[in-house]
C-alpha cells in the first residue's frame, strides 16, 4: 500500500482523538459525581 | 425481638464500578461504536478498492468526510438548541448544556478534519496546508467554534452564559453553508463535493460508497456517545457551582452571624 504512514497516521489521529475526549468525560464525570448520590443524578 | 424482613437501604455513590454519566443505554452505545470503528478499519484500510486516479490516499476519505459531515450536524444542533434556549417557551438550561456539548465533540471533529485533510493534502497536492477558499473556511469555522467554547467558560452566571452564547452559536452556524460551497462559489484547489454535490451525480464505486456510509453511521454513534455524557458532565459542573456558591454563602452568612 502506498503512503501507508499518512494513511495510518489519519486513522490512529482520528480514533485516538476521539478515543481520548472519552476517557477524559468519563473520569471528568467520575471526579464531579464523587460528592453525590447515584439516586441524585436526574438520568439514573 | 422483632425481626425486620426488608433490606436495608444503602446508599449508593454516584462513582464505583459503573461510570457516573453512563446508562444502559450509553453501555450498549459504546459498544456498537467500537464493534463500528473495527469494521470500518477493515472496509477502509483492507476491503475497500484503491481509488483509480488516487490510489490507496482514497482511504482517508472514509475518515475525512464523515468527520467534516459530523461536525456541521454538531453545529447545527448546536445552533437548534441556542434557539430552543432563545425561545422563551422551551427556555431552559437542558438546551444550553445540548447546544454546549454538541460544539465541543463538533470542534473535535472538525479537528480531525483538519488533519486528516492535511495529511491527504501531503499526498495528493504535494503540502500540507494551502490558503485555498475550503482549507480556509473550514479553518474559519474550527477557530470560530472554538471562540465560543471560550465564550461559555466566560463569568457570570448559567444565564448569562447560556444567553451571550446561544447568541453566539446561531450567528456561527451561518458558515456552515459558506464552508460546503467555497469549492463552487470560488476556485479552488479542493476538489468538489463527489456525494453532496449540486447535480445529485453520486461519481464513487458502490463499496466505497458504502464503506464512506459506514464512516458516517459510526461517527454519528460516536457523536451521539460523546453529547449523551458531555451534557450530562455539563450538569454536575453547573451542580457543583451551585453548591460551591450556597457553601460560600452560608459561610459568609456564619461568619456576620444572620440566618
Amino acid at each position: 500500500m502506498e503512503d501507508l504512514g499518512f494513511i495510518a497516521a489519519s486513522y490512529v489521529l482520528t480514533l485516538g482523538s476521539i478515543a481520548a475526549l472519552a476517557r477524559w468525560t468519563l473520569r471528568r464525570g467520575r471526579r464531579l459525581a464523587r460528592t453525590l448520590r447515584r439516586e441524585e443524578l436526574p438520568w439514573t | 425481638m422483632a425481626v425486620t424482613t426488608q433490606p436495608v437501604q444503602t446508599e449508593r455513590p454516584a462513582t464505583g464500578r459503573v461510570t457516573a454519566t453512563g446508562t444502559r443505554v450509553t453501555r450498549w452505545l459504546a459498544v456498537a461504536c467500537w464493534l463500528g470503528a473495527g469494521w470500518l478499519l477493515l472496509a477502509g484500510l483492507v476491503l475497500s478498492p484503491p481509488d483509480v486516479v488516487q490510489g490507496d490516499s482514497v482511504r482517508i476519505m472514509y475518515a475525512h468526510v464523515p468527520s467534516a459531515w459530523i461536525a456541521y450536524l454538531a453545529f447545527v444542533v448546536t445552533a437548534v438548541s441556542s434557539a430552543a434556549y432563545l425561545w422563551p417557551r422551551t427556555r431552559s438550561l437542558t438546551w444550553d448544556r445540548i447546544a454546549g456539548a454538541s460544539a465541543e465533540v463538533g470542534v473535535l471533529f472538525m479537528g480531525i478534519t483538519l488533519v486528516t485533510g492535511m495529511l491527504w493534502g501531503r499526498i495528493t497536492w504535494g503540502v500540507f496546508w494551502q490558503w485555498d477558499p475550503r482549507l480556509t473556511t473550514t479553518a474559519f469555522l474550527f477557530v470560530t467554534f472554538a471562540g465560543y467554547l471560550a465564550v461559555r467558560g466566560l463569568g457570570g452566571s448559567h444565564e448569562q452564559r447560556a444567553r451571550r452564547s446561544a447568541i453566539l452559536g446561531l450567528l456561527a452556524v451561518v458558515e456552515i453553508p459558506l464552508v460546503h460551497f467555497s469549492v463552487v462559489l470560488w476556485r479552488s484547489l479542493h476538489q468538489e463535493a463527489s456525494v453532496l454535490n449540486p447535480n445529485g451525480d453520486v461519481q464513487l464505486d458502490g463499496f466505497m460508497l458504502f464503506t464512506l456510509f459506514t464512516g458516517v453511521l459510526v461517527f454519528t454513534l460516536f457523536y451521539l456517545w460523546l453529547v449523551l455524557h458531555r451534557q450530562r458532565v455539563l450538569w454536575l459542573q453547573d451542580h457543583h457551582d451551585d453548591s460551591g456558591l450556597d457553601e460560600a454563602l452560608s459561610a459568609r452568612r456564619a461568619e456576620e452571624g444572620t440566618p
